[in-house]
């Protein structure tokens, strides 16, 4: 995946350790934002390299935390063990949603995927009796690391820690796959689909495991976030959280999956940020969100390489380059 | 239950979701008539459903207007929103990508949420009943006034946009620049032109449903949302950019969730109408209307 | 190629971004010194600490007198509940600025450190680790019973008095450091369902929101029927988004019931009302929970909500009270305060804030301010006027209010009243 990659992953755990040290009063707020940039990952594979949309991510969230929450509450399983039934589920599902939904383009799938988040959501209201409908499920047990439970408040470094240990692991996963056969394949796929298709690239069944390992990492997001806090109910899933999502991963730029972290980061603090605002809050996310995009729209992650890279004068301004030209 | 309640029963379930599917069905119009001129969905379509009932509420109780006159200063307010959307947040943009719009229509949502809490704050408003007068029979059910007018409203709006995208130099400009963009130019029509039309023909037209809806549900800053999402559903579920579909479209969503909600069960409705949309897209999709070579491929 | 390594590139600028944002945010915050070190301690337990349950140790430094108490509040503000959060975070406010004015308690200052939980289960549970980094010795709110159950554990864990303004029972359940002072969903049900029983009727529908309030109630509602000879002839959900009920109520009137119980404290238990009246289903009583406690439900309902019948604490009906009612002075000084300052009628959810918040500041006056002691002594504090009722804790019961403090309301010309003749 190449020492530049390498390079960044280890900047970003270096932040990821010092963090805690430097910033005392603030890390652990980057806690739940870690758990929101595991799914953007995941999605900006799907969005930025396979060029597909899902505005239904949350219900594989939602299936990660709720599968967590059933299997260790109500049968005593660990937290270790029920991750991977999440997985197994979510990929069931993702097979069944994504195989007849994929056959879809552009705003039909968006609106199959948030149909599909959507009725996630209404289940998980309303089947009061697997997942304790709007009142929720409480007591979850918390994650147990080499003999360590992480009980927030408590060991939030190690909390931290442990989200963060599982984005960078998710960034390794996803940097390996777009740097080998797989991610050439998808580029193809994404600058014209019918090329691809001609050169042999079995188009159809990319889109679809990548659909299905997008959902992975939204799921396994889930299973943490249930351990982490314990307690899960509809709220945290519902469709403008997909939205969110989406939005995270094109703020941050779609064409890295970077970019999805950058976003997580940027969109999850903003509300932290302007809370003093009260009822200016929404007014002014809206409007700093308009601004990035109106004048970023690679992203920011692209936006602030750009800039460095023109304000060093060693490259003209560039545009926004295709995705992966890391060789 | 015997078989007569059971028959009555379910036409009042038909009639009460054909007042609610004539609103969807306004939202999908404004949604189409967006994607249209720019190839766009404006997820900040249902604010502006909000906006209008917002204004009417305000037209009504602050200026003292009677009910006409407000509905029409709404109208036209949302509809110079809507234009100016275009124009600061829109126009400026040099090719931008179909998804960075949608973010930025997201934005506006916000926007537009944050300033209708800034201004009238979080309250659920409401006002009277356009039209006086007890509730109606109809075929065993029971229907107020304002729902048979919300569904004649829609009537009138479907009916008003037929001639004018049929019969009007400006309706037909912009069916041109929706057909061919390039070509449209190429004939002297100024697409650019055409597409803030579009905003503010598509934000009169929800203003129009929010205005008409607020005295059965009462209006709040946060309703746009929902709407908007069912407006985006049944412009889809007819195949988006047919008007005459979004109507067929949006009626059946109604009336599919409202009688989902009376004979199988309320916690349940929006799961089985969804269904009901993913069912068809699964089969025809483009939509129940839509042509597949038609849509806008590839344009994410 | 690119000359600034892309990877590189990327990754200081992901590492940026976490910087400049937490710089930013640190540069919002503005706090002495010396309690960063301490919190700093708490957060990051050495290894070693018995797990699991050992009590967190407490930087118990006895903070000089001079130095405020703080109190943390966690109130839904802005966002989808901030119909519950507003009234309840200026009440607070209120009282604080008051207390203060007159001197404190025990000649120090209190100070309010109010955080908004913008409705999300996410935001709050980072307000309350900001609370506890502020050393606060006790937390009221959260206003929502998703925000309220997902800081309980927290709480919990870390010692801290919580005493929610939430009313689902599952929040103070099995719990020793969380209180609330709505009134129990039980007792809710005990006095609709007394009612009927007093009134004849034997057929209740049922009808709830989706929300943690809603769900609390209909559990409760279905559960508890049978000992007052009911029978539960239709249980229909509506969500926060729905706007349209006649299909509910349409099945609802087929199952032909005297009563239907409207449970919901969304803006959307308005529309029942109005559905109702529309569909001419006056012949059936409707009754709704102490969530429609707030003159802008019954505003959005209009006149349809006239003859409604609802269990709810007296905040409402201040001015019909008597003036032997214990909580006639209670009540009437605060709707004067509030109604004075805010120019909005007193709704029950700003009273859950001030029995909240009085029950610390009384705590704190008795006991010094500290968390074990005013836990302690909020549990077995009896016999405390409020406004949701006399309050009366126990071990066994964190909620401390009896179906007594709930009394029969309705609604006549557009107003809050008692019931007449009773």
């Amino acid at each position: 995946m190449g020492l530049k990659n390498l390079t960044g992953l280890v900047l970003l755990s270096l932040a990821v350790i010092v963090l805690p040290y430097a910033l005392p009063d603030f890390y652990f707020k980057l806690i739940q934002i870690g758990i929101y940039a595991l799914i953007c990952i995941g999605l900006s594979l799907l969005l930025g390299y396979a060029g597909q949309i899902s505005l239904g991510h949350a219900a594989f969230y939602a299936l990660g935390a709720y599968t967590s929450a059933i299997l260790t509450v109500r049968y005593g399983w660990s937290p270790w063990l029920a991750v991977w039934v999440g997985i197994g589920l979510t990929i069931i599902l993702a097979l069944a949603i994504g195989i007849p939904s994929l056959r879809l383009q552009g705003h039909y799938l968006a609106m199959a995927t948030l149909a599909f988040g959507e009725i996630a959501f209404v289940v998980a209201t309303a089947w009061v009796a697997l997942t304790g409908g709007p009142s929720g499920f409480g007591h979850i047990p918390k994650w147990n690391v080499f003999g360590y439970r992480l009980v927030p408040p408590r060991a939030d470094q190690a909390i931290f820690y442990f989200v963060w240990a599982a984005v960078i692991l998710g960034l390794l996963v996803a940097l390996n796959l777009i740097n080998s056969r797989v991610g050439r394949a998808l580029r193809a796929i994404h600058d014209g689909e019918q090329a691809a298709d001609v050169l042999g690239i079995p188009t159809a069944t990319y889109k679809i495991k990548i659909f299905v390992l997008s959902a992975a990492y939204a799921s396994v997001a889930g299973s943490i976030y249930a351990h982490v806090s314990g307690y899960v109910n509809p709220g945290p899933f519902s469709v403008e959280h997909s939205i969110l999502f989406i939005t995270m991963v094109i703020v941050g730029g779609m064409r890295t999956v970077w970019g999805g972290v950058a976003g997580a980061c940027l969109m999850g603090l903003l509300p932290e940020l302007l809370a003093d605002l009260e009822h200016w809050r929404f007014a002014i996310y809206g409007l700093i969100l308009l601004i990035i995009m109106m004048f970023i729209p690679q992203g920011i992650l692209l936006g602030v390489r750009d800039l460095i890279a023109w304000s060093l004068e060693k490259l003209p301004f560039r545009k926004a380059d295709s995705p992966g030209e890391t060789e | 239950m015997s078989d007569s309640a059971g028959y009555s029963n379910l036409m009042q379930f038909v009639l009460s979701g054909l007042a609610f599917g004539s609103i969807y069905a306004m939202v999908a119009i404004g949604f189409n008539i967006i994607y249209n001129a720019t190839g766009i969905i404006n997820l900040a379509q249902g604010e502006f459903v909000m906006l209008g009932g917002m204004f009417l509420v305000w037209g009504q109780d602050e200026l003292g207007l009677p009910v006409w006159a407000a509905v029409a200063v709404s109208v036209l307010i949302v509809a110079a929103i809507g234009v100016a959307f275009e124009r600061i947040a829109i126009r400026p943009l040099r090719n931008p990508s179909v998804l960075v719009l949608i973010i930025i229509t997201i934005a506006g949502s916000f926007l537009f949420r944050g300033a209708v809490l800034l201004v009238w704050g979080d309250r659920l408003f409401s006002c009277d009943s356009f039209l006086s007068g007890d509730s109606i029979w109809i075929l065993g059910a029971i229907i107020t006034r304002q729902r048979i007018l919300i569904f004649g409203t829609l009537l009138v709006v479907g009916g008003i946009l037929a001639v004018f995208f049929g019969y009007t130099i400006l309706g037909k400009a912009m069916r041109a620049t929706a057909f061919n963009r390039t070509a449209a130019r190429l004939v002297g029509i100024n697409t650019r032109t055409m597409v803030m039309f579009a905003f503010g023909l598509s934000a009169a037209i929800g203003a129009l449903a929010g205005a008409v809806v607020v005295p059965v549900t009462g209006i709040a800053w946060e309703h746009g949302v929902l709407l908007g999402l069912k407006g985006f559903a049944a412009a889809v579920l007819g195949g988006l950019g047919n008007n005459a579909a979004a109507v067929v479209a949006g009626l059946l969503l109604g009336v599919i969730e409202s009688v989902a909600a009376g004979t199988i069960s309320t916690d349940y409705k929006d799961a089985i109408a969804l269904s009901a949309l993913l069912i068809v897209l699964f089969i025809r999709p483009a939509g129940l209307f839509g042509r597949a070579e038609l849509t806008r491929l590839g344009q994410l | 190629m690119l000359k600034i390594d892309r990877g590189i590139s990327q990754g200081i600028i992901v590492f940026a971004l976490l910087l400049l944002a937490s710089g930013i945010f640190f540069a919002c915050e503005q706090k002495p010194q010396q309690m960063e070190e301490t919190t700093t301690q708490q957060a990051t337990p050495a290894p070693e600490m018995q797990e699991p349950m050992a009590p967190a140790e407490e930087p118990q430094a006895q903070a000089p007198q001079d130095e405020p108490i703080k109190i943390g509040a966690i109130f839904a503000i802005t966002g989808r509940a901030a119909w519950l959060g507003e009234p309840e975070a200026r009440t607070a406010e209120m009282i604080i600025e008051k207390v203060n004015g007159q001197g404190g308690i025990n000649g120090r200052v209190i100070e309010l450190i109010v955080k908004d939980t913008q409705g999300a289960e996410d935001r709050a549970v980072n307000a309350v680790r900001d609370l506890f980094r502020e050393d606060v010795v006790a937390i009221i709110g959260p206003s929502r019973s998703g925000t309220s159950m997902a800081v309980a554990d927290m709480c919990e864990e870390q010692q801290m008095p919580l005493i929610s303004c939430a009313a689902l029972a599952q929040i103070t359940e099995g719990r020793k450091w969380v209180f609330k002072t709505p009134q129990k969903d039980s007792d809710v049900v005990i006095r609709i369902y007394e009612y009927m029983r007093d009134h004849g009727m034997t057929r209740v529908a049922l009808i709830t929101g989706t929300t943690g309030f809603g769900a609390g109630g209909r559990e409760k509602l279905k559960e508890m029927a049978p000992e007052y000879g009911l029978e539960v002839v239709a249980d229909e959900t509506y969500g926060p988004g729905d706007t349209d009920m006649t299909p509910h109520l349409t099945r609802i009137r087929g199952t032909n019931p005297q009563a239907i119980v409207n449970w919901s404290i969304i803006p959307g238990q308005s529309i029942v009302m109005k559905n109702m009246k529309e569909l001419g289903m006056s012949d059936i009583q409707i009754f709704q929970s102490h969530g429609f406690g707030n003159y802008g439900y019954l505003k959005a309902a209009g006149d349809a909500a006239e003859g409604v019948l609802f269990p709810a604490g007296r905040a409402l009906v201040v001015d019909d009270l008597p003036a032997d009612h214990p909580q006639k002075e209670v009540l009437s000084k605060l709707k004067q305060d509030y109604e004075t300052r805010y120019d909005e009628p007193l709704s029950t959810f700003a009273g859950h804030a001030y029995d909240a918040l009085w029950l610390v500041l009384d705590a704190i006056e008795n006991v010094g301010a500290d968390r074990a002691a005013i836990r302690d002594y909020i549990e077995n504090r009896k016999g405390f006027v409020g406004t949701g009722g006399v309050f009366n804790f126990s071990p066994e019961d964190h909620t401390g209010l009896d179906k007594d403090s709930l009394e029969m309301l309705t609604v006549r010309n557009g107003k809050f009243a008692i019931p007449g003749g009773e």
